[in-house]
């Protein structure tokens, strides 16, 4: 269970860039989470509530939005999604793929602010 | 009077803390012609055991090699490492289940990387968190022994999706246990499609003249770059 760690992470991120606009008042925060970040999204979401208490961050929301998997299919010449994470293989042609163009992500995407 | 609220892209990655340590450790390695090789597996799978053969092998072919270890709470392993007479340094990361560039970053602090031509860093035994995090690492390897069953990868694809190679270890055992090999491999290759496999045992030491001469190759092309 690394999600605590990885809360104190983004709420670290999040801090940084509530300060580079002026230390507003955060309503949401809004996550990215793919199935390759090795992150999963209601672990995270019960360590968010431990991690939130006792910070700026007390009653802001923390949106998850999962991304999935999208990767370069060499044979469609495309992007392409895969059957599923254990089998990593085209879905229009099952070419198995290894370029990855999404489904990394572990991204704070977006602020929701009230000035 | 309050303002209706606005949406701000942000577009950061949340362990980018970890990510620019890691991209300066990386960075660090080249300049030192080292070659950074990481460790993943569950705990018992054999990563100490083959660690310690590799660093005794890379020692006796002339190399300089060195490890990082880290572990919840013993200094076992690093003990048993020391035995190769290569050093050896124990990250104990408590209750923590993974390691961090910067642990890393403060482990070899006080190791000239001039002097070494090899770092291993065995990270804790757990199939799911180390896979979140870069260590600086040039190659990521994840081990899977034969006694753990043929579907591990289907179980935990993250971790062997994320690494350079996939390692088959305690082969000795294989026939005890009816380890399906072709299953084991088939199953890797579905998550992690064109992974390098190798077989080995760090006990009879089946295998490990292949994975010396994958290490001796990596490390000729560091040198040359």
């Amino acid at each position: 269970m690394h999600e605590l760690s990885i809360c104190l992470s983004l709420l670290d991120v999040a801090g940084e860039e509530v300060e580079r606009q002026g230390n507003p008042q955060v309503e949401a925060i809004y996550l990215k989470l793919g199935p390759l970040a090795g992150v999963v999204k209601e672990a995270l979401l019960s360590s968010y509530e431990l991690a939130r208490a006792a910070t700026p961050f007390a009653k802001c929301r923390l949106v998850i939005e999962e991304v999935p998997i999208v990767v370069f299919c060499s044979k469609c010449n495309g992007e392409r999604p895969v059957h599923s994470i254990q089998n990593f293989s085209c879905t229009e042609c099952d070419t198995p793929a290894s370029e990855v163009i999404h489904g990394r992500e572990l991204q704070l995407a977006a602020l929701e602010l009230v000035e | 009077m309050s303002s209706e609220p606005r949406i701000v892209e942000v577009r950061r990655n949340v362990l980018k803390h970890n990510d620019q340590v890691a991209a300066a450790l990386r960075e660090r390695f080249a300049g030192a012609n080292l070659f950074v090789v990481s460790l993943v597996s569950s705990p018992g799978s054999g990563k100490t055991a083959f660690l310690e053969k590799t660093l005794t092998l890379l020692k006796e072919r002339g190399y300089r090699p060195a490890a990082v270890v880290g572990d919840l709470a013993t200094a076992n392993d690093a003990n048993r490492l020391a035995r190769s007479k290569a050093p050896v340094k124990q990250i104990t990361t408590g209750t923590l289940c993974h390691l961090e560039a910067a642990m890393v970053d403060g482990a070899i602090a006080d190791w000239d990387l001039n002097e070494l031509d090899f770092l291993f860093i065995e990270n804790v035994g757990n199939l799911v968190c180390p896979s979140s995090y870069d260590l600086g690492e040039n190659m990521r390897v994840v081990l899977l022994s034969v006694t753990e069953g043929e579907d591990k990868p289907l179980k935990y694809p993250t971790i062997f999706h994320g690494a350079d190679l996939a390692v088959i270890t305690k082969t000795d055992l294989g026939e005890a246990v009816e380890f399906d090999r072709a299953e084991a491999k088939k199953n890797i290759q579905s998550v992690r499609p064109g992974i390098s496999m190798l077989e080995l045992s760090s006990k009879n030491g089946q295998g490990m003249e292949e994975w010396m001469k994958l290490l001796a190759d990596r490390y000729s092309d560091v040198r040359q770059k």
